[in-house]
């Protein structure tokens, strides 16, 4: 055991420092805003004119606008890392022999350092580092021109939390590329978010409520995204976890809600085991024992310190947390039931920010799983297959509901896949990218799509739905951008970062292949399939939505949960008409992100040989976001973006939207004009006349039976066979046990009580009484109740007090 | 000036409260009595105070006889209840505490 956790100390340049910039060494306040606000609105909330919601908005506004001045200072600090004249010496090398505590928290060996300590200052020295590393900064440095060839050095703040048997509980902030990126697509959403709110759940009884949760969600996010330990992850990811459970269940009166809230709560304690199990061998294996520090236990697994079975175990352990987390199959059904909540909420926590917490922890702990699963030059893997399974599995069940949310819902788990897969194939950045676009049209499609049920008092697109294009433009033409954007084509976000993962599989083989990690052929051909699922779906949710003839009217407060959200106050009952500015808005905010996010991370080589597009325009978020480089990153290859791929993904994509829009757009538009009936009319199609279709889609409705198996056998069994089971254990052995014990102790206490207790103990204290009654009736005769007697007694006693003294002092 | 006169007299005084409080059967004249051994101890701190020159005995002499008179206050609003209630003051038949 412990040979096998045996650490060297580190004797690599540790690319973490502690001076930086102000903004990034008080990148803590930006969560501790939102949490001031929870706190303020929990207690002052009801009491304001605007019940607590200008409180979250202004503190989610400050904590934005700190986090776009964090991610320009990051900007700054990843081009100028080398300090002028003699701050260099933040980059510090140990000298081998030295703690292996050479990074951050070591500053006042940094601080002291000067240039005649032999072991003091490395910057930018292209042979202390990893060779890979190194030629590929310098390979970034001739395409980029002017500074690019700086290595890539995070920030790290640490201050002592407590301190238990020798080992330090940290609690601090490491700031790079990866937390900023966060930061700003947090920070943004939660703001969006809380503006669309006031008017989403306006008038509703827990308004106030509503508000202090969005700003703790918003505070643990930021709490956890700014983690420098793994303890610290845990303690935000819980605390995540926590807001998404309070908010699903927002309208608990109602019990599918609160259900769907204990689900959500539930499925994710399952990973949360992992998660525990994951980290705790992380910190044995890979933190010595001593530490949680996250930089530190990925510099040991990346110099290869740390014994592969325990990597291997980690990474399995860490996996099924981000199952559970991240809404990976099988662990995802509490995903589309999160919808129970407030569309804002989903919006929130099930597209854009809490969702992808497992994909971030992915990203942070890299090493262990770049390691543990052995990613580079291998074709397949846990990680990997588990995302390209939840990848299509997703997709198809996307297909065959009727509530637009679910639609999304299932959306968001399939691209929560293509997270993980391209995490698992090694293409980090395409992963992180895809988290940075997707979080963007998502939560555009997710808050577009309430913007519709704020308008027809529902969220079932066959029963309310259809021709809503006719009513709410707007919201049509936002929902149309992120739709586009989650389908893939281009130029729009999605379609770059689904490429770069794509190309990441390094499974395309045409035209000279894509390079990469290794052959993950199969992965590539899921994430094809995907890409012509989503655009599928999408075609699919748009014209049911959109097209056709508006199916509602009719009796608008018989939908459940979803009157909620029919909270308004004009209450009108005819036509649906467009939202408000304050829904617009944000929607219009993210659509243009949706367009224009993709165009940050241009692939290399797109405009070669344009003097219009310069070099330094190319892969400007890998160079800003992965730490290539670092003491903390494993080196990764990184795949060529192939013109072929891009064209067959994105012909994949268009045949996917075109069948769908011949099905829904041409056939069934044709046949409900036809027939004169609306679309719940019509005689099923294929799934009525093909037995093999019939039972796929059978199966679908009944989500792969994952929640029969879960609710139907797995706590069916335990209530029924096993519950029975250990009945009859209990009456036969344990009762029978617990009686013979019983008999034995009645009848040792009955000779206790007759020997020992009545003999002796009695005995005792009987006699000590009669000693006490007799010699009560002797000094009884003093007490004659004359007061003269006393005083003769007193005087008596001071007489013989007196004689005593003068006996002891006197002679 | 000899001490011992003074020491004398107070022990004589003393006993003579002592005696009375003993023996005396009225309560009005057992407070007598306890007067008596209260200046029985006045004087020794006044003799003692005027030996050693210092004011303290007779500052002390004061403080007793203060806290006498308040004891006579006590003392006769007993001895009167005593009175009311009984229509003795004899001490013999003060017995209620008989053990």
């Amino acid at each position: 055991m412990l040979s096998l956790f045996a650490l060297e100390s580190v004797s690599e340049v540790s690319t973490v420092v502690q001076d930086a910039n102000w903004f990034l060494e008080h990148a803590w306040i930006i969560p501790l805003l939102p949490a001031i606000s929870f706190v303020l609105i929990l207690f002052f909330g009801k009491r304001l004119p605007k019940k607590g919601a200008e409180i979250g908005i202004t503190a989610v506004a400050v904590s934005f606008l700190l986090a776009v001045v964090t991610g320009w200072a990051w900007l700054d600090h990843r081009d100028n890392v080398v300090f002028d004249g003699g701050h260099s010496e933040s980059v510090v090398v140990d000298d081998g022999h030295g703690s292996d505590d050479g990074y951050g928290t070591d500053d006042g060996h940094s601080g002291d350092a000067t240039a005649d300590e032999e072991h003091a200052i490395v910057v930018d020295d292209g042979t202390t580092n990893g060779d890979d590393r190194v030629s590929l900064a310098v390979a970034a440095a001739e395409t980029g021109g002017k500074t690019e060839a700086h290595p890539y050095v995070a920030v790290q703040q640490t201050t002592q939390w407590f301190q238990s048997g020798g080992v330090e509980f940290g609690a601090g902030i490491l700031v790079d590329g990866l937390s900023v990126m966060m930061l700003f697509v947090v920070t943004l959403i939660s703001l969006l978010v809380h503006i669309y709110s006031t008017d989403y759940v306006g008038g509703d009884r827990r308004y106030t409520h509503f508000f202090a949760f969005l700003s703790l969600f918003t505070a643990s996010m930021l709490f956890f995204v700014l983690s420098d330990n793994i303890l610290q992850m845990i303690v935000g990811w819980e605390l995540v976890g926590v807001c998404s459970f309070a908010l699903i269940g927002h309208w608990w009166e109602e019990k599918p809600n609160s259900d769907a809230a204990l689900k959500a709560f539930i499925t994710n304690r399952v990973g949360d085991v992992g998660l525990l199990v994951g980290m705790i061998t992380l910190f044995f294996a890979a933190g010595g024992g001593t530490t949680f520090d996250t930089v530190s236990i990925n510099e040991q697994v990346v110099q290869g310190n740390v014994s592969h079975t325990a990597l291997v175990v980690a990474a399995a352990a860490l996996t099924a947390a981000v199952m559970s987390k991240s809404g990976q199959f099988i662990l995802h059904t509490w995903l589309p039931d999160a919808m129970a909540g407030p569309t804002p909420v989903s919006a929130l926590i099930h597209a854009a920010t809490m969702v992808v917490a497992g994909i971030f922890m992915v990203a942070r702990l890299y090493p262990v799983f770049f390691e543990g699963m052995s990613i580079g030059g291998s074709s397949i893997n846990l990680l990997s297959t588990v995302g390209a399974v939840t990848l299509v599995g997703a997709g198809l069940l996307a297909f065959v509901q009727d509530d637009i949310k679910k639609v999304l819902a299932y959306s968001t788990v399939s691209q929560l896949g293509y997270m993980a897969m391209a995490l698992g194939v090694g293409a980090w950045t395409a992963a992180v990218f895809h988290l940075f676009t997707h979080a963007f049209f998502k939560a555009n499609l997710f808050l577009g799509s309430g913007s519709v049920a704020h308008a027809v008092h529902s969220f079932d697109m066959k029963k309310d739905m259809g021709g809503m294009k006719k009513y709410m433009p707007r919201t049509f033409w936002t929902f149309l951008i992120g739709s586009v954007a989650l389908a893939g084509l281009p130029p729009l976000a999605g379609f770059w970062s689904k490429d770069e993962i794509l190309v990441g599989t390094g499974g395309w083989g045409l035209f000279g292949g894509t390079g990469g990690n290794g052959a993950y052929t199969f992965h590539l051909s899921m994430g094809m399939i995907g890409a012509a699922l989503t655009a599928a779906y999408m075609t699919r949710c748009m014209y049911l939505t959109f097209f056709g003839e508006w199916r509602g009217g009719h009796g608008h407060d018989d939908h459940g949960h979803d009157s909620h959200d029919a909270h308004d106050a004009h209450g009108h009952h005819g036509e649906p008409h467009e939202s408000g500015p304050r829904i617009l808005v944000p929607l219009y905010v993210l659509s243009g992100f949706s367009i224009l996010v993709g165009l940050v991370n241009l692939p290399p080589g797109l405009f070669s040989g344009s003097a219009k597009s310069p070099a330094s325009w190319q892969e400007r978020f890998l160079h800003y976001m992965e730490p290539a480089g670092s003491s903390y990153f494993p080196a990764v290859a990184h795949g060529t973006p192939s013109w072929s791929l891009a064209i067959v993904s994105t012909a994949i994509a268009v045949l996917g939207i075109g069948m769908a829009f011949w099905y829904y757009f041409v056939r069934v538009d044709r046949l409900s004009k036809q027939t004169g009936q609306s679309l719940t009319g019509l005689p099923n199609g294929l799934t009525s006349r093909n037995r093999l279709a019939k039972a796929g889609h059978t199966l679908l409705v009944n989500k792969y039976y994952l929640d029969h198996l879960y609710t139907g056998i797995i706590a069916g069994f335990t209530k029924g066979r096993l519950a029975r089971a250990a009945y009859w254990v209990n009456q036969n052995v344990l009762d029978r046990t617990v009686n013979v014990a019983g008999e034995t102790a009645v009848r040792a206490g009955r000779v206790v009580y007759e020997r020992i207790d009545q003999g002796v103990v009695d005995g005792l204290v009987n006699s000590a009484g009669r000693v006490s009654d007799s010699t009560g009736q002797e000094l009884r005769k003093i007490n004659s109740g004359q007061v003269q007697n006393y005083a003769a007694l007193m005087f008596a006693g001071a007489a013989v007090l007196a004689g005593a003294f003068i006996i002891l002092f006197a002679l | 000036m000899l001490l011992n006169q003074f020491l004398l007299l107070a022990a004589a005084l003393f006993c003579i409260g002592v005696y009375g409080v003993l023996v005396r059967r009225s309560a009005m004249l057992v407070l007598m009595s306890i007067e008596l051994i209260l200046n029985a101890v006045n004087i020794n701190l006044v003799a003692f105070g005027a030996l050693t020159d210092d004011v303290g005995g007779s500052v002390f002499a004061l403080f007793t006889i203060a806290v006498a008179a308040a004891e006579v206050g006590i003392g006769l609003a007993i001895v009167l209840l005593m009175y009311r209630n009984r229509r003795s003051i004899d001490l013999a038949q003060v017995d209620l505490l008989k053990g």
